[in-house]
């Protein structure tokens, strides 16, 4: 091995154990970059070991939950999987996997039997594209989120569109023997675009059952317009946002036929019936998590399995024993208050989130977090095209926190939650206060963006007795 | 009493929360006793110049801007000129404000023409210049004295402004329109440009009672407009003061 990588990995691993130890967090980020400044190439050199290959899943919006999903039907087909699973999606992350999984000799253990599943930040995409030849790509969706770091949903697009191009490029040359399936959602038009002139084997999957939708006259639809010709875009059914059965009544495009086809998705408030048809016959699944957004990460996961050839018979059992990504549809028991933590980070995660906690019976208490950190977006402003009012006439007690709770706060006002909506900064005084106004026994919704679902799911987890997120070797998602 | 507004390119301009806009404007007229009507104008729709008190229309991608700007200047930017002349009211964020302009000139050199309301341009100084992105707190002379305005912008478009307009407020933290003169916005007649979102209005409830109150005077004179309980806003107002920008 390289022994600028071997130097690259014990520098990460020190890294990662120095930041564990002062009790920084999971060390992730800091151990990548402490790899990375020594070894540019070390996810090219530790990646490209995994004897099954790789995958990359990416998108707006349910990135974290397919590509857990995924892990857990290469599992069951036999494979060990290096993933990083924590969530941590940048080149770092990546890089601070591999280095953690990684000998101090720079090789990966068992290296046969390992599939590389990594989740990617959408615009990190083209990097990890062209450092780790990718067996296939997953999209999942493409919506607003972060506007102020990536400047516009269109820029995402376009870069995708380059990694693609540069992928069909390597194609031709000596590096690749393989090109990369693309396994697109043909109900996102940006996403289904995609396939149409990347030159590259394409798996599409979709949901079929159009009495899956949602109510019409969503404000997050971000692609309203066709990529082909500008024309404004048609819907037989709309599922959430801009996912949908469209087509462009001006040129005739239209939302390609699924490969991979949902035709029955009935939710409940627990689970979801899903059954997939494929040419090649039918699963039926019972997943244990509802809202429609997990039916479609699990469409995801099964057409990501099967782009890769993955057995028919791992699929089924791995997603009904299914148990939530950190942050993502969590349950905890704090006190005998059963705790449910539901990330909604933008406008269309956000509304599908509201619309799963409408469909539960009874009243409903929420405390909802707004930070405007980095991870999450400095920019508040997509809390005005979110539909908070969804939860308004069942919600008996509410708490805006975060660092930007007051703009929480007046958006909550006009969605008819009161004049004077609690405010909260601090995030262990927001948990507090809200278990105190929850009876044991019954429901906490608790609704945070990315870093303060990271300090919420800390404080629940020690309050419920839980291990700590970035436990890598056991994850407290798997419990 | 009826509050008549024109929503210009609801569905293809509406990128950073721009609807709060269009709810804070509804919430400060019914509470107020006044009725409130909105018209969503899209593609095609003409603009009737003498139907209403206000004109809306907020921000957009490059791709549905180039979009609308061919349809802006087919089916509305003459009669849109003609009311603004004649005293109409009108609010532009962001990506409106752009097209409201004299031109937009690409990276590339080319131009784009605009509507024309305001007298200033917009150039793009290239992919390799940063975007104007942040907070933002800038300072506007109401009738009632100095005010503070709070929000976020978010453009890669530098903006010049001519001689036949007036800034809108001067930056005190933060970039305007060009991230060099200290100007935020432009001014003419009952009409305002701006960069500020967030959404803008909710936020700053003084400057949304200022245009309700310009947007009434033409059919209906000075009007009284009762003060509201702006507890909450008011809170949100003076916490963004406080934000890095």
């Amino acid at each position: 091995m390289n022994p600028r990588t071997i130097a690259a990995v014990i520098a990460g691993k020190l890294a990662g154990a120095a930041s564990r130890t002062l009790g920084r967090g999971g060390g992730t980020a800091v151990a990548g970059l402490a790899a990375l400044r020594i070894d540019p190439a070390l996810v090219s050199r530790l990646g490209s070991q995994a004897g099954a290959g790789a995958i990359a899943v990416t998108g707006t919006n349910g990135k974290t939950t397919t590509s857990l999903m995924l892990n857990r039907i290469a599992t069951a087909a036999g494979l060990r999987p290096l993933h990083n699973r924590s969530g941590s999606n940048l080149m770092r992350g990546v890089a601070a996997m591999l280095v953690e999984e990684a000998t101090l000799m720079g090789a990966v253990p068992g290296a046969a039997h390992r599939i590389a599943i990594l989740e990617v930040d959408e615009a990190t995409l083209p990097e990890i594209a062209s450092a780790v030849p990718l067996r296939a790509i997953v999209f999942t969706n493409l919506f607003r989120d972060q506007l102020d770091r990536y400047g516009e949903v269109d820029t995402v697009a376009k870069a995708w569109e380059r990694a693609l191009r540069a992928e069909q490029r390597a194609k031709g040359s000596e590096q690749r023997d393989e090109r990369p399936v693309l396994v697109l959602n043909a109900d996102d038009p940006a996403v289904a675009h995609l396939g149409r002139e990347a030159g590259l084997p394409v798996l599409y999957y979709g949901v079929e059952d159009a009495s899956a939708g949602g109510p019409a006259g969503d404000h997050a639809s971000d692609f309203r317009t066709c990529l082909q010709c500008g024309g404004e875009l048609a819907y037989a059914a709309t599922f959430y946002g801009h996912v949908g059965h469209w087509r462009c009544p001006a040129c005739g495009t239209t939302r390609p036929r699924p490969d991979a086809r949902a035709t029955r998705v009935v939710l409940g408030d627990d689970a979801t019936a899903l059954r997939i048809e494929t040419d090649d016959g039918e699963m039926n699944v019972a997943l244990p998590l509802t809202g429609l957004y997990n039916a479609y990460n699990a469409l995801a996961a099964a057409a990501g399995a099967l782009a890769l050839g993955l057995p028919r018979d791992a699929i089924v059992p791995a997603l009904e024993s299914f148990t939530a990504a950190f942050g993502r549809q969590e349950r905890f028991s704090v006190d005998g208050r059963d705790v449910r933590v539901l990330l909604g980070k933008n406008p269309t995660g956000l509304n599908q989130v509201l619309r799963t906690i409408a469909a539960a019976p009874g009243e409903k208490r929420v405390v909802f977090f707004l930070n405007d950190g980095i991870a999450d977006g400095r920019d508040v402003s997509w809390i005005w095209d979110a539909d908070y009012e969804i939860t308004q006439p069942q919600t008996a007690w509410v708490l805006a926190a975060g660092n930007r709770a007051e703009d929480l706060a007046l958006r909550l006002k006009y969605a008819g939650y009161g004049d004077d909506v609690r405010v909260e900064h601090d995030t262990e005084w927001a948990v507090r206060r809200a278990l105190q106004a929850t009876p044991p026994g019954q429901t906490l919704y608790v609704i945070p963006t990315y870093t303060a679902m990271l300090e919420v799911r800390e404080l629940l987890a020690k309050r419920a007795g839980a291990a700590h997120y970035w436990d890598e070797k056991q994850p407290a998602a798997a419990r | 009493m009826k509050l008549r507004v024109a929503h210009l390119y609801p569905r293809l301009m509406n990128i950073y929360g721009d609807r709060g806009n269009i709810m804070c404007l509804r919430h400060r007229c019914t509470a107020r006793g006044i009725d409130f009507e909105v018209d969503d104008l899209g593609i095609g729709d003409r603009l009737d110049p003498a139907a209403y008190d206000l004109v809306f229309a907020g921000g957009a991608q490059d791709r549905e801007q180039a979009l609308v700007v061919q349809d802006l200047l087919a089916t509305k930017a003459d009669a849109l000129r003609e009311a603004v002349d004649a005293g109409v009211a009108a609010l532009a964020v962001c990506g409106a404000y752009q097209l409201f302009g004299r031109f937009y000139r690409e990276a590339s050199g080319a131009e784009l023409p605009g509507a024309a309301i305001f007298d200033l341009h917009t150039e793009h100084p290239g992919e390799r210049a940063k975007r104007l992105i942040g907070n933002i707190v800038c300072e506007w002379e109401s009738p009632e004295g100095l005010r503070t305005v709070v929000g976020f912008e978010n453009h890669g478009g530098r903006t010049r402004l001519g001689p036949g307009v007036r800034p809108f407020a001067r930056v005190r933290s933060g970039h305007g329109n060009n991230g060099e003169d200290g100007t935020e916005g432009a001014v003419y007649r009952n009409a305002i440009g701006t960069y500020v979102h967030g959404s803008l209005l909710p936020k700053n409830p003084a400057l949304a009672d200022h245009i309700l109150r310009t947007a009434l005077r033409r059919r209906h004179g000075d009007v009284d407009l009762a003060p509201l309980d702006d507890r909450a806003e008011e809170r949100a107002h003076q916490a963004a003061l406080r934000l890095r920008p």
